[in-house]
Protein backbone atom coordinates (compact mmCIF):
# COMPACT_ATOMS: atom_id res chain seq x y z
CA UNK A 1 0.00 0.00 0.00
CA UNK A 2 1.38 3.61 -0.86
CA UNK A 3 1.48 6.09 1.94
CA UNK A 4 -1.49 8.64 0.86
CA UNK A 5 -0.68 11.84 2.01
CA UNK A 6 -4.35 11.79 3.50
CA UNK A 7 -4.71 10.45 7.16
CA UNK A 8 -5.62 6.65 7.01
CA UNK A 9 -8.51 5.27 8.73
CA UNK A 10 -6.88 3.00 10.89
CA UNK A 11 -4.92 6.80 12.20
CA UNK A 12 -8.24 8.33 12.62
CA UNK A 13 -10.02 5.75 14.64
CA UNK A 14 -6.46 5.74 16.78
CA UNK A 15 -6.71 9.74 17.01
CA UNK A 16 -10.86 9.61 17.93
CA UNK A 17 -10.15 7.09 19.87
CA UNK A 18 -7.35 8.78 22.25
CA UNK A 19 -9.31 12.40 22.32
CA UNK A 20 -12.58 10.74 23.62
CA UNK A 21 -10.73 8.45 25.82
CA UNK A 22 -8.55 11.54 27.14
CA UNK A 23 -11.91 13.59 27.62
CA UNK A 24 -13.65 10.59 29.45
CA UNK A 25 -10.87 10.61 31.98
CA UNK A 26 -10.79 14.20 32.92
CA UNK A 27 -14.78 14.49 32.95
CA UNK A 28 -14.46 11.71 35.02
CA UNK A 29 -11.09 12.05 37.09
CA UNK A 30 -11.47 15.71 37.92
CA UNK A 31 -15.04 14.76 39.77
CA UNK A 32 -12.90 11.91 41.68
CA UNK A 33 -10.69 14.46 42.79
CA UNK A 34 -13.08 16.73 43.69
CA UNK A 35 -15.00 14.07 45.46
CA UNK A 36 -11.97 13.22 47.50
CA UNK A 37 -11.22 16.45 49.07
CA UNK A 38 -13.92 18.56 49.18
CA UNK A 39 -15.06 17.91 52.55
CA UNK A 40 -11.87 18.84 53.86
CA UNK A 41 -11.36 22.38 52.35
CA UNK A 42 -15.02 23.28 53.38
CA UNK A 43 -14.39 25.53 56.31
CA UNK A 44 -17.05 25.22 59.36
CA UNK A 45 -16.45 28.12 61.12
CA UNK A 46 -18.64 29.20 63.41
CA UNK A 47 -19.53 33.02 64.43
CA UNK A 48 -22.80 33.34 66.09
CA UNK A 49 -23.92 35.58 69.14
CA UNK A 50 -25.21 33.06 71.88
CA UNK A 51 -27.90 34.84 74.47
CA UNK A 52 -27.00 34.61 78.19
CA UNK A 53 -30.15 35.42 79.05
CA UNK A 54 -31.37 38.75 80.80
CA UNK A 55 -28.34 40.63 82.01
CA UNK A 56 -30.64 41.49 85.09
CA UNK A 57 -30.51 37.48 86.18
CA UNK A 58 -26.68 38.18 86.90
CA UNK A 59 -25.87 39.47 90.58
CA UNK A 60 -23.62 42.22 90.52
CA UNK A 61 -20.31 41.28 91.65
CA UNK A 62 -20.29 37.99 92.05
CA UNK A 63 -19.14 35.78 88.95
CA UNK A 64 -21.81 33.25 88.08
CA UNK A 65 -21.89 30.30 85.23
CA UNK A 66 -24.69 29.79 82.69
CA UNK A 67 -23.69 26.74 80.59
CA UNK A 68 -25.14 25.69 77.05
CA UNK A 69 -24.37 23.29 74.27
CA UNK A 70 -23.47 23.78 70.87
CA UNK A 71 -24.03 20.74 68.02
CA UNK A 72 -21.32 20.17 65.23
CA UNK A 73 -21.78 18.02 62.47
CA UNK A 74 -19.03 16.58 61.15
CA UNK A 75 -20.29 14.84 57.44
CA UNK A 76 -22.82 12.29 59.08
CA UNK A 77 -21.65 12.60 62.51
CA UNK A 78 -23.23 15.09 65.11
CA UNK A 79 -21.10 16.44 68.30
CA UNK A 80 -22.11 18.23 71.15
CA UNK A 81 -20.34 20.19 72.90
CA UNK A 82 -20.94 21.80 76.15
CA UNK A 83 -19.54 25.45 77.17
CA UNK A 84 -19.37 27.08 80.20
CA UNK A 85 -19.21 30.94 80.99
CA UNK A 86 -18.96 33.00 84.23
CA UNK A 87 -20.23 35.92 83.93
CA UNK A 88 -18.99 38.98 86.00
CA UNK A 89 -20.52 42.13 86.82
CA UNK A 90 -18.31 44.20 88.29
CA UNK A 91 -20.83 47.00 87.96
CA UNK A 92 -23.92 47.46 87.17
CA UNK A 93 -22.83 47.92 83.21
CA UNK A 94 -19.26 46.85 83.34
CA UNK A 95 -20.03 43.21 82.18
CA UNK A 96 -16.85 40.63 81.83
CA UNK A 97 -17.84 36.96 80.22
CA UNK A 98 -14.90 34.68 80.95
CA UNK A 99 -14.73 30.85 79.61
CA UNK A 100 -14.46 28.34 82.62
CA UNK A 101 -11.58 26.55 80.03
CA UNK A 102 -8.96 26.52 82.43
CA UNK A 103 -5.52 27.42 80.31
CA UNK A 104 -3.24 25.16 81.31
CA UNK A 105 -4.88 22.23 79.86
CA UNK A 106 -8.74 23.04 79.61
CA UNK A 107 -10.27 21.99 82.45
CA UNK A 108 -13.27 23.67 84.02
CA UNK A 109 -12.64 25.80 86.57
CA UNK A 110 -15.15 26.80 89.90
CA UNK A 111 -15.52 30.05 91.01
CA UNK A 112 -15.39 29.95 95.25
CA UNK A 113 -17.74 32.37 97.07
CA UNK A 114 -16.03 32.41 100.26
CA UNK A 115 -12.73 32.31 99.05
CA UNK A 116 -12.83 34.64 95.68
CA UNK A 117 -10.88 32.58 93.83
CA UNK A 118 -11.56 30.44 90.82
CA UNK A 119 -9.81 26.72 91.08
CA UNK A 120 -9.02 24.32 88.33
CA UNK A 121 -9.78 20.95 90.11
CA UNK A 122 -6.79 19.24 87.60
CA UNK A 123 -3.59 21.09 88.26
CA UNK A 124 -4.74 23.61 90.97
CA UNK A 125 -4.40 26.31 88.94
CA UNK A 126 -6.02 29.68 90.26
CA UNK A 127 -7.33 32.80 88.84
CA UNK A 128 -8.35 36.07 90.70
CA UNK A 129 -11.93 37.63 89.83
CA UNK A 130 -10.61 39.07 87.05
CA UNK A 131 -9.23 36.06 85.54
CA UNK A 132 -5.38 36.77 86.30
CA UNK A 133 -3.32 33.89 87.21
CA UNK A 134 -2.42 33.71 91.19
CA UNK A 135 -1.23 30.22 91.31
CA UNK A 136 -0.56 27.16 89.52
CA UNK A 137 0.69 26.08 86.44
CA UNK A 138 -1.63 27.95 83.94
CA UNK A 139 0.20 30.09 81.53
CA UNK A 140 -2.19 33.35 81.01
CA UNK A 141 -5.12 34.56 82.12
CA UNK A 142 -8.99 33.59 81.45
CA UNK A 143 -10.23 33.41 78.13
CA UNK A 144 -12.79 36.19 77.84
CA UNK A 145 -15.34 36.07 75.35
CA UNK A 146 -16.48 39.35 73.39
CA UNK A 147 -20.07 39.95 74.91
CA UNK A 148 -22.56 42.97 74.02
CA UNK A 149 -26.13 43.98 75.88
CA UNK A 150 -29.29 43.91 73.44
CA UNK A 151 -32.81 45.40 74.70
CA UNK A 152 -31.40 43.98 78.49
CA UNK A 153 -30.28 40.75 76.94
CA UNK A 154 -26.57 39.88 77.08
CA UNK A 155 -24.74 37.88 74.46
CA UNK A 156 -21.40 36.15 73.85
CA UNK A 157 -19.64 36.08 70.75
CA UNK A 158 -18.91 32.81 69.47
CA UNK A 159 -16.25 31.80 67.44
CA UNK A 160 -15.17 28.38 66.48
CA UNK A 161 -12.18 27.59 64.09
CA UNK B 1 12.43 8.17 21.25
CA UNK B 2 9.37 7.01 22.20
CA UNK B 3 9.40 3.96 20.21
CA UNK B 4 12.75 3.41 21.71
CA UNK B 5 11.68 3.37 25.04
CA UNK B 6 8.56 1.21 23.80
CA UNK B 7 10.74 -1.35 22.08
CA UNK B 8 13.09 -1.47 25.58
CA UNK B 9 10.06 -2.11 27.11
CA UNK B 10 8.28 -4.43 24.68
CA UNK B 11 11.80 -6.46 24.41
CA UNK B 12 11.68 -6.97 27.82
CA UNK B 13 7.54 -7.26 28.91
CA UNK B 14 6.42 -9.12 25.72
CA UNK B 15 3.70 -6.30 25.33
CA UNK B 16 2.93 -6.77 21.73
CA UNK B 17 2.83 -10.90 22.05
CA UNK B 18 -0.04 -9.96 24.91
CA UNK B 19 -1.53 -6.96 22.89
CA UNK B 20 -1.69 -9.32 19.75
CA UNK B 21 -2.77 -12.57 21.91
CA UNK B 22 -5.18 -10.45 23.69
CA UNK B 23 -7.06 -7.91 21.01
CA UNK B 24 -5.55 -9.15 18.02
CA UNK B 25 -6.71 -12.35 17.77
CA UNK B 26 -8.45 -13.79 14.47
CA UNK B 27 -12.85 -13.53 15.39
CA UNK B 28 -15.14 -14.50 12.85
CA UNK B 29 -18.16 -12.52 11.21
CA UNK B 30 -20.35 -11.32 14.22
CA UNK B 31 -22.37 -8.72 15.14
CA UNK B 32 -23.03 -6.00 18.36
CA UNK B 33 -24.36 -8.73 20.51
CA UNK B 34 -21.03 -10.21 20.69
CA UNK B 35 -20.12 -6.58 22.38
CA UNK B 36 -21.99 -7.82 25.55
CA UNK B 37 -19.22 -9.58 27.35
CA UNK B 38 -16.80 -6.67 26.96
CA UNK B 39 -19.91 -4.48 28.64
CA UNK B 40 -19.90 -6.06 31.29
CA UNK B 41 -16.58 -6.58 31.90
CA UNK B 42 -16.40 -2.07 31.58
CA UNK B 43 -19.39 -2.44 33.60
CA UNK B 44 -17.77 -4.49 36.59
CA UNK B 45 -14.37 -2.20 36.39
CA UNK B 46 -16.82 0.63 36.69
CA UNK B 47 -18.67 -0.69 39.55
CA UNK B 48 -15.38 -1.36 41.18
CA UNK B 49 -13.86 2.04 40.86
CA UNK B 50 -17.03 4.04 41.75
CA UNK B 51 -17.44 1.29 45.04
CA UNK B 52 -13.70 2.15 45.81
CA UNK B 53 -15.06 5.94 45.94
CA UNK B 54 -18.00 5.24 48.29
CA UNK B 55 -16.33 3.52 51.01
CA UNK B 56 -13.97 6.33 51.45
CA UNK B 57 -17.49 7.67 52.97
CA UNK B 58 -20.13 5.27 53.71
CA UNK B 59 -20.20 3.75 56.77
CA UNK B 60 -21.86 0.42 57.32
CA UNK B 61 -23.60 0.69 60.43
CA UNK B 62 -26.89 1.01 61.10
CA UNK B 63 -26.45 3.68 63.34
CA UNK B 64 -24.63 5.61 60.25
CA UNK B 65 -25.31 4.19 56.93
CA UNK B 66 -28.05 6.11 55.72
CA UNK B 67 -27.08 9.28 57.55
CA UNK B 68 -23.57 8.88 55.49
CA UNK B 69 -25.57 7.97 52.09
CA UNK B 70 -27.63 11.30 52.49
CA UNK B 71 -24.05 13.18 53.09
CA UNK B 72 -22.62 11.42 49.86
CA UNK B 73 -25.55 12.91 48.35
CA UNK B 74 -26.19 16.16 49.39
CA UNK B 75 -22.66 17.06 51.19
CA UNK B 76 -19.52 16.04 48.93
CA UNK B 77 -18.45 17.36 45.59
CA UNK B 78 -19.78 15.12 42.90
CA UNK B 79 -20.87 12.84 45.28
CA UNK B 80 -24.57 12.42 43.30
CA UNK B 81 -22.33 10.98 40.51
CA UNK B 82 -20.38 8.19 41.78
CA UNK B 83 -23.53 7.13 43.56
CA UNK B 84 -25.33 7.68 40.54
CA UNK B 85 -23.26 6.05 38.68
CA UNK B 86 -22.95 2.99 40.90
CA UNK B 87 -26.50 2.37 41.30
CA UNK B 88 -27.39 2.51 37.45
CA UNK B 89 -24.36 0.82 36.93
CA UNK B 90 -25.89 -1.93 38.97
CA UNK B 91 -28.93 -2.09 37.32
CA UNK B 92 -27.53 -2.10 33.55
CA UNK B 93 -24.64 -5.08 34.73
CA UNK B 94 -27.41 -7.30 36.12
CA UNK B 95 -29.24 -6.77 32.23
CA UNK B 96 -26.13 -7.02 30.32
CA UNK B 97 -24.82 -9.96 32.07
CA UNK B 98 -28.26 -11.33 31.28
CA UNK B 99 -28.37 -11.06 27.82
CA UNK B 100 -24.73 -11.97 27.41
CA UNK B 101 -25.81 -15.03 28.86
CA UNK B 102 -29.00 -15.08 26.28
CA UNK B 103 -26.73 -14.56 23.60
CA UNK B 104 -24.76 -17.42 24.30
CA UNK B 105 -27.35 -19.74 24.75
CA UNK B 106 -29.57 -18.63 21.58
CA UNK B 107 -26.16 -18.82 19.06
CA UNK B 108 -25.32 -22.22 20.90
CA UNK B 109 -22.25 -20.83 21.96
CA UNK B 110 -21.79 -23.06 24.80
CA UNK B 111 -20.74 -26.09 23.01
CA UNK B 112 -17.76 -28.26 22.62
CA UNK B 113 -15.64 -26.90 23.47
CA UNK B 114 -16.88 -23.78 25.38
CA UNK B 115 -18.65 -25.79 28.50
CA UNK B 116 -16.38 -24.22 30.90
CA UNK B 117 -16.47 -20.81 29.72
CA UNK B 118 -20.41 -20.87 30.00
CA UNK B 119 -20.32 -22.46 33.54
CA UNK B 120 -17.80 -19.98 34.72
CA UNK B 121 -20.31 -17.59 32.75
CA UNK B 122 -23.09 -18.91 34.98
CA UNK B 123 -20.93 -18.64 38.29
CA UNK B 124 -20.25 -14.76 37.37
CA UNK B 125 -24.21 -14.21 37.19
CA UNK B 126 -25.35 -15.35 40.10
CA UNK B 127 -22.02 -13.95 41.89
CA UNK B 128 -23.30 -10.48 40.31
CA UNK B 129 -26.94 -11.27 40.97
CA UNK B 130 -25.28 -11.62 44.67
CA UNK B 131 -23.63 -8.08 44.23
CA UNK B 132 -27.29 -6.93 43.60
CA UNK B 133 -28.90 -8.74 46.68
CA UNK B 134 -26.23 -7.47 49.27
CA UNK B 135 -25.66 -4.10 47.91
CA UNK B 136 -29.46 -3.59 48.07
CA UNK B 137 -29.20 -3.31 51.76
CA UNK B 138 -26.25 -0.85 52.12
CA UNK B 139 -28.10 1.97 51.92
CA UNK B 140 -29.96 0.96 54.91
CA UNK B 141 -33.86 2.28 54.29
CA UNK B 142 -37.09 1.00 54.29
CA UNK B 143 -36.91 -0.79 51.09
CA UNK B 144 -33.74 -2.22 52.14
CA UNK B 145 -34.27 -3.54 54.95
CA UNK B 146 -37.76 -5.15 53.74
CA UNK B 147 -35.92 -6.23 50.61
CA UNK B 148 -33.86 -8.06 53.05
CA UNK B 149 -35.97 -9.52 55.20
CA UNK B 150 -37.73 -11.03 52.41
CA UNK B 151 -34.49 -12.37 51.04
CA UNK B 152 -33.62 -14.00 53.52
CA UNK B 153 -36.51 -15.39 54.24
CA UNK B 154 -36.88 -17.50 51.01
CA UNK B 155 -33.70 -19.67 52.23
CA UNK B 156 -36.14 -20.37 55.22
CA UNK B 157 -38.52 -22.60 53.11
CA UNK B 158 -35.67 -25.42 52.72
CA UNK B 159 -36.79 -28.50 54.52
CA UNK B 160 -34.94 -28.82 57.64
CA UNK B 161 -31.88 -26.47 57.42
CA UNK B 162 -34.19 -23.65 56.27
CA UNK B 163 -34.17 -21.71 59.09
CA UNK B 164 -30.56 -22.29 59.95
CA UNK B 165 -29.83 -20.41 56.21
CA UNK B 166 -31.66 -17.58 57.39
CA UNK B 167 -29.92 -17.18 60.70
CA UNK B 168 -26.56 -17.47 58.41
CA UNK B 169 -27.54 -15.46 56.15
CA UNK B 170 -28.44 -12.35 58.70
CA UNK B 171 -25.80 -13.86 61.01
CA UNK B 172 -28.39 -14.05 63.95
CA UNK B 173 -32.51 -14.09 63.78
CA UNK B 174 -33.17 -10.55 62.98
CA UNK B 175 -32.00 -8.25 60.28
CA UNK B 176 -28.83 -6.61 62.51
CA UNK B 177 -25.80 -4.59 62.56
CA UNK B 178 -24.49 -7.78 61.76
CA UNK B 179 -26.69 -7.94 58.80
CA UNK B 180 -25.50 -4.91 57.20
CA UNK B 181 -21.61 -5.79 58.37
CA UNK B 182 -21.54 -9.42 56.80
CA UNK B 183 -23.89 -7.94 53.34
CA UNK B 184 -20.86 -5.20 53.37
CA UNK B 185 -18.05 -7.50 53.47
CA UNK B 186 -19.62 -9.71 50.59
CA UNK B 187 -20.20 -6.49 48.14
CA UNK B 188 -17.00 -4.96 49.00
CA UNK B 189 -14.56 -8.41 49.76
CA UNK B 190 -15.66 -11.71 48.75
CA UNK B 191 -17.99 -11.39 45.60
CA UNK B 192 -15.63 -9.00 43.70
CA UNK B 193 -12.40 -11.15 44.85
CA UNK B 194 -14.52 -14.13 43.23
CA UNK B 195 -15.99 -12.16 40.53
CA UNK B 196 -12.50 -10.94 39.33
CA UNK B 197 -10.72 -14.51 39.71
CA UNK B 198 -13.47 -16.40 37.80
CA UNK B 199 -13.80 -13.37 34.61
CA UNK B 200 -9.91 -14.25 35.05
CA UNK B 201 -10.79 -17.64 34.10
CA UNK B 202 -13.81 -16.87 31.51
CA UNK B 203 -11.23 -14.21 29.57
CA UNK B 204 -8.54 -16.89 29.41
CA UNK B 205 -10.86 -19.62 27.74
CA UNK B 206 -12.14 -16.98 25.68
CA UNK B 207 -8.37 -15.91 24.10
CA UNK B 208 -7.41 -19.58 23.78
CA UNK B 209 -10.25 -21.42 22.81
CA UNK B 210 -11.88 -18.04 20.14
CA UNK B 211 -15.67 -16.99 20.44
CA UNK B 212 -17.67 -18.95 18.28
CA UNK B 213 -19.20 -17.74 15.19
CA UNK B 214 -22.99 -17.31 14.53
CA UNK B 215 -24.75 -20.74 13.36
CA UNK B 216 -25.71 -21.52 9.83
CA UNK B 217 -29.51 -21.92 8.81
CA UNK B 218 -28.80 -25.89 8.46
CA UNK B 219 -26.54 -26.03 11.74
Amino acid sequence: MTKSPHISRREFVAIFVGALGTIMAVAVGLPAIGYLISPTVRTKKTDAWVSMGPLEGYPVGQPTLFTFTRARVNGWEKTVNSFGVYVWRETEDDVTTYSNWCTHLSCRVTWRDEEEIYVCPCHDGLFDISGKVVGGPPPRPLDQYENKVEDGVLFIRLEEA
Amino acid sequence: MSSKVINWLDERLGLTGIYDTVLDRNVPKVNWWFTLGSASLILFVLQGVTGVFLTVYYSPTPDHAYDSIQFIMNGVAYGWLIRGIHHWGATLMVITVIAHMLRTFYYAAYKYPRELTWVTGVILLLTTLGMGLTGYLLPMNQKSYWATTVATEIPGTVPIIGPFLTSVMRGGPDISALTLSRFFALHIWFLPAMIALVIGVHMYLIIRLGISHIPDKDE
